[in-house]
Order: C-alpha cells, then sequence, then structure tokens
C-alpha cells in the first residue's frame, strides 16, 4: 500500500503535538511511538470500566470494601456470580428480557421484511413518504408518548405485564428494522429476481425464495441490533412493571439488593457479577459479528 | 390510496407495466402491517397525548371529573421552575457530551483509519463500550465513582491528580460532569466507528493528488477531508443530538428523579408515572417534542444552507 509519496513522509521532521493530532491519518509515518501510546490510551479508556467490573466482580467482599483497593484480586472467587445467579429477581429478569426481547425480534424482522421488500424493490406513489415516516420513527422521543401508552396499557389490561413491553418496544425496534432492511434489500442486484420472474414465480415467492435468503446476514444483523436495543431498554419497564417478578434486566441491575444485602451498603461485587453475566452475551454476539453491525449501525450515516 | 403506477419507467412491454400495477397494489399490502403498528403504539398515542395536555387527565380516575382545561397546563409548565431546571440541565448535558463524543470521536476515528497491525482489533475494541446496556454501564460507572472504595478516587489521589477522595456524584458541582463521563465513554467509539466509516469511502487518490500539488496535512484535513466527511458528520451529529437530549437511563440511575439533576425526560416520567398527572405530564410530552423539534429545525436549515454543492 505505501507508495513513494507515502515514504516520502516519513522524512518531514515531527510537529508539535496539537498539530500532530490533527495530522493523524499519517501520524505512525511521522514518529511511530505517540502513535502507539494514543493507541493505548484508547484501548484502556475503552476497556477499563469493563475490566474493573470484572475485576469487582471476582473480588470478594472483605477485599472489595477495603482501602487502599486492589487493582486485581488477591483472592478471586466465583461467590458473586453464585450469589446473583441465585437471586430469584435476576433469575426471572433474565427469563423475561429474552422473552420481551427475542419476541419483539421476530415480530419486527417478520412485520419489518415485509416493508422493506416493498420499499426497496418495488416503485410506487407514496414510497418515499413512508419512508420518510419511518426514518422520522427512529429518532422518535419514546418520552413523548408515555401519558397516553400508560392508559393505553392500563386499558388493556397490560400493566404490569411482559406484553406491555413487547407492544411498547415496537415503537423503536419496528421502524428501526423497516429502515435498515429496506437498504440491504435495495443493495440486492436485480437480475436474480427478474429470472425468476421469467420462470413464473409470483412476487411472494420471489420474496422468500429469492430475496430472504439474499439478505439473511442483514437479517441476523438487525435482529441482534433489535434485541440488544429491547434487551436494553429502561425508561418503560420502569413505567410499565412493578412486580419484582416480572422485572426485566435493568430494571433488576438497578434495584439489585443482593442475596444478603444490608441496607448500609449496595452489595457491588454482585451487582458487578450481574452486569457481567449479562453483558458478556451481547459482547461476544458484538464480537462476532462485529463487520455486519458496523455495515448496519452505518449504512444510514456513510450514504447520507 | 393512490395505486397508480408511476410513470417514471416507462414499461417496455404491456406485461410489465401490468406487473407493474400489481406491484403497487401488493406493496401497499405488505405494508398494511408496519404501518398498522407504526399508527397504533406510536402515531395514536402520540395523537392522545397531545390531546391529555389539554385536559386535566389523572391516570387514577375518580378523584376529579376529567374535563377539557384549554391551556391551563401550558401556563403552569410556562412558570414551573423544576421543568426549566430540567431543560437547562438537558441541553447542558448535551452540549457537553456531543461535543466531546465528536473531538475524540473523530480524533479516535482519524487515529484509527491509517493503517496498522491490530486495526481489527480496535474497531472490536470500540464496539465493547457500545454494546454494554446504557443502565450497566451506569452502575459500573456508578460504582467507580463511589466515593470510599471507587476506583477514580483510589487513582487520582494515587496519582497525586486529587488531593482527596470525593463524592462525585452527590456534591453538585461535580454530579453533571460524572454523568456526563459516562454517556462520553459510551457513545464516542460509536461516533468514531460512524465517521471511520465515512472516512474510509473518501478515495485514497485524492490525498496523493493534494500532496504532489504540495498541499500540507493540515490543508488535506480542512480541504479534503472534512467537505467529503460533512454527510457523516451531520448524521452523527444529529442522531446524536437528539439521543442527548432524550436522556433517562444514565440520569436516572445515578440521581433517581433528585429534582436538581433532572432531566426534561425524568421530570415527565415522574409527573405521568409517579404522581399520575397523565394531563399535566402530556403538556410536558408536547414541550420536550417541541423543544427537540427546534433542534432537528436547527440542523435542517444548517444542512441547506451549506449543502449547495
Amino acid at each position: 500500500m505505501s507508495t513513494v509519496a507515502e515514504a516520502a513522509r516519513t522524512r518531514e521532521r515531527p510537529v508539535s503535538r496539537g498539530r500532530w493530532l490533527r495530522r493523524s491519518p499519517w501520524g505512525r509515518f511521522l514518529t511511530k511511538l505517540p502513535f502507539w501510546l494514543l493507541i493505548a490510551v484508547i484501548f484502556v479508556y475503552a476497556l477499563f470500566p469493563f475490566y474493573w467490573a470484572i475485576r469487582s466482580a471476582f473480588t470478594p467482599d472483605g477485599e472489595q470494601f477495603n482501602t487502599p483497593i486492589d487493582y486485581f484480586p488477591k483472592h478471586p472467587t466465583l461467590t458473586n456470580f453464585r450469589e446473583a445467579l441465585s437471586t430469584s429477581t435476576f433469575q426471572h429478569a433474565l427469563i423475561n428480557s429474552t422473552i420481551v426481547a427475542g419476541a419483539v425480534t421476530l415480530i419486527s424482522l417478520l412485520v419489518g421484511s415485509l416493508a422493506a421488500y416493498a420499499l426497496g424493490r418495488f416503485r410506487f406513489r407514496g414510497k418515499s413518504a413512508v419512508l420518510y415516516l419511518m426514518l422520522s420513527m427512529t429518532i422518535f422521543p419514546q418520552i413523548a408518548i408515555l401519558g397516553a401508552l400508560y392508559t393505553m396499557i392500563n386499558d388493556f389490561h397490560l400493566y404490569d405485564t411482559l406484553g406491555a413491553l413487547i407492544l411498547s418496544y415496537m415503537i423503536f425496534t419496528l421502524p428501526f428494522t423497516v429502515w435498515v432492511l429496506t437498504s440491504f434489500m435495495r443493495g440486492l442486484p436485480g437480475d436474480l429476481e427478474e429470472a425468476a420472474y421469467v420462470d413464473g414465480a409470483t412476487p411472494l415467492q420471489v420474496f422468500y425464495k429469492v430475496l430472504l435468503p439474499l439478505i439473511a446476514p442483514g437479517l441476523v444483523t438487525t435482529g441482534l441490533l433489535a434485541f440488544i436495543a429491547a434487551w436494553n431498554e429502561y425508561l418503560y419497564a420502569l413505567s410499565f412493571i412493578q412486580t419484582p417478578d416480572h422485572y426485566t434486566v435493568p430494571l433488576a441491575i438497578t434495584t439489585f439488593v443482593g442475596k444478603s444485602g444490608s441496607s448500609f451498603q449496595q452489595p457491588w461485587g454482585q451487582i458487578m457479577a450481574a452486569t457481567v453475566i449479562v453483558t458478556l452475551p451481547l459482547i461476544t454476539a458484538t464480537l462476532i459479528l462485529q463487520r455486519r453491525i458496523l455495515a448496519g449501525l452505518t449504512a444510514g450515516a456513510v450514504k447520507g | 390510496m393512490s395505486t397508480v403506477a408511476t410513470p417514471a419507467a416507462p414499461p417496455r412491454r404491456r406485461r410489465r407495466s401490468r406487473l407493474q400495477r400489481r406491484q403497487t397494489r401488493l406493496g401497499w399490502l405488505l405494508l398494511i402491517p408496519a404501518l398498522a403498528v407504526v399508527g397504533f403504539v406510536a402515531i395514536y398515542p402520540l395523537g392522545k397525548t397531545i390531546y391529555y395536555s389539554f385536559t386535566n387527565q389523572e391516570f387514577l380516575a375518580g378523584i376529579e371529573p376529567t374535563k377539557w382545561v384549554g391551556l391551563q397546563n401550558y401556563r403552569t409548565l410556562w412558570h414551573d421552575s423544576i421543568f426549566r431546571t430540567a431543560i437547562w440541565t438537558t441541553i447542558k448535558f448535551t452540549l457537553i457530551t456531543v461535543g466531546f463524543e465528536f473531538v475524540l470521536g473523530m480524533i479516535i476515528a482519524l487515529v484509527v483509519n491509517s493503517n496498522f497491525r491490530g486495526r481489527g482489533a480496535m474497531r472490536a475494541v470500540m464496539l465493547v463500550p457500545w454494546a454494554i446496556p446504557t443502565v450497566v454501564a451506569a452502575q459500573m460507572w456508578k460504582w467507580m465513582f463511589d466515593d470510599v472504595y471507587g476506583v477514580i478516587n483510589d487513582a487520582g489521589v494515587r496519582l497525586h491528580l486529587l488531593s482527596h477522595s470525593r463524592a462525585w456524584i452527590s456534591e453538585p458541582s461535580t454530579a453533571l460532569a460524572s454523568v456526563c463521563a459516562v454517556d462520553i465513554w459510551k457513545t464516542t467509539p460509536f461516533v468514531a466507528l460512524l465517521l471511520l466509516a465515512g472516512l474510509q469511502v473518501i478515495p485514497r487518490d485524492l490525498y496523493e493528488a493534494a500532496s504532489v500539488d504540495g498541499a500540507s496535512k493540515l490543508q488535506q484535513f480542512w480541504r479534503i477531508t472534512l467537505p467529503l466527511l460533512r454527510p457523516a458528520i451531520l448524521v452523527t451529529l444529529i442522531f446524536r443530538t437528539l439521543d442527548a437530549l432524550r436522556v433517562f437511563d444514565v440520569f436516572y440511575v445515578f440521581f433517581g428523579n433528585r429534582p436538581d439533576t433532572q432531566t426534561m425526560a425524568i421530570y415527565d416520567q415522574t409527573t405521568i408515572v409517579g404522581d399520575g398527572h397523565v394531563g399535566y405530564g402530556g403538556a410536558v410530552s408536547v414541550a420536550i417534542f417541541l423543544i427537540i423539534g427546534v433542534f432537528v429545525v436547527i440542523y435542517v436549515t444548517f444542512m441547506r444552507v451549506t449543502g449547495d454543492e
């Protein structure tokens, strides 16, 4: 990759730090050390809080509440994980969140892929209006409809049920799913579709036999993003759920009292163990699918 | 509605035009479920919220019969000093976090955009804060900010950056900064990734041509990188600003609904769910909606003004 022009830059004299930062795409050619230092700083900055959660999760209570604090657990233990997992609220929360996020994701993908098929592959009047509606919905402030949703959910006798959350979470998962899947649908070449039509396939057959398999990676990515969004939601869960047994993960994590929780000191070791438990699957899935997630997340931004 | 085929593409054969008409009908048919859901969970409640804002609706009916009160809620809201504080808290939070996230994100994007071994790993690392739920991130930082056993106090004192431990979250002077720190940590990598995606579609030849012509790196940044990155920058800024204006989770985890550190969303949630004032809360919702709308208009105008190429 390095061309003559780039090689020439290595011979330039070093400049002040402020200017160097602005020139950073070529930073490593100017001088390598500050560049790697900067990389290291970004690395530590991004990961340290997560490291700290892990170290606190493995640290027994006796060491946790000691000053000066240890930066590495001297006697690593799984007690915090065991205790966090054995609280019934947290157990229920894991199940509840899986049900809610799973249902929301499936419904969004089902309804969203049909809409994306229409928006991405068909030409008809009113299409761009629908697209703009979906886009404006993705930035819709959820708080703006809290009052009406609250009374609606009460009228439907859904208050304090998971159904309330599945219904209300569609507000942010569905428009987003439609929007991203539409961009995937649009990116497909037309030839296969044409060939199928020539062979006498109906539009619906084209949809599930030709297009859906082609956008399978897009479905996985979009599904994961919708799942994460639903898994993380807090405002509606806080407003529509009351019984601890119906808590979702974010509610459980913020109200954690722990197995042997005292009112004087929050059980930070157990809370951190719980945060690691709920975060690890998300991080793992994100890292496995990172390329596709980046594509999905940046689809709107780059094409503007 | 309009099921007429678009005249944009003149059909080559009659068969195709019939197909086109059928596709138009099918297109709307396929959209029905999505439009029904959006209508039911977003548009109808929005209308209902606006209606509530002109009534004295309470969640628990029976205290007083619900009646139309005209602009009374809005008049009360205009003089509501708690809401005014909440607006300022939210706007301060928005300006601080979006500013920091943009500058830091840009630096990180430029660094990671250069070719180096481990770039893929770096990008993966940047996704970690993004993948952590906001509430969980807030809890992690709340523990790090702990006044006695927190790592921030400990490290600060050991490195002589702090003379003594501080109660970051409960002290009014540092409360906002501490909550901003969480948001900046969680979102900067995401901003960087969006900008990075924009950087990567800028053709390399442009820089080569520019340096052949004797342009300095700084000139290249201002003349090539920034203009070509503009769409990505604007979209990133818009999404981040709108996100920051409706912030709820971090503040709620850190402060609950402590009046001096409420955001607009927390005040609204407390009014509606905590106090059951659905009507007055509706007026607060409409106000939030309008404030966010003002920001959207500012951005769109800015895009129009600078967007003529």
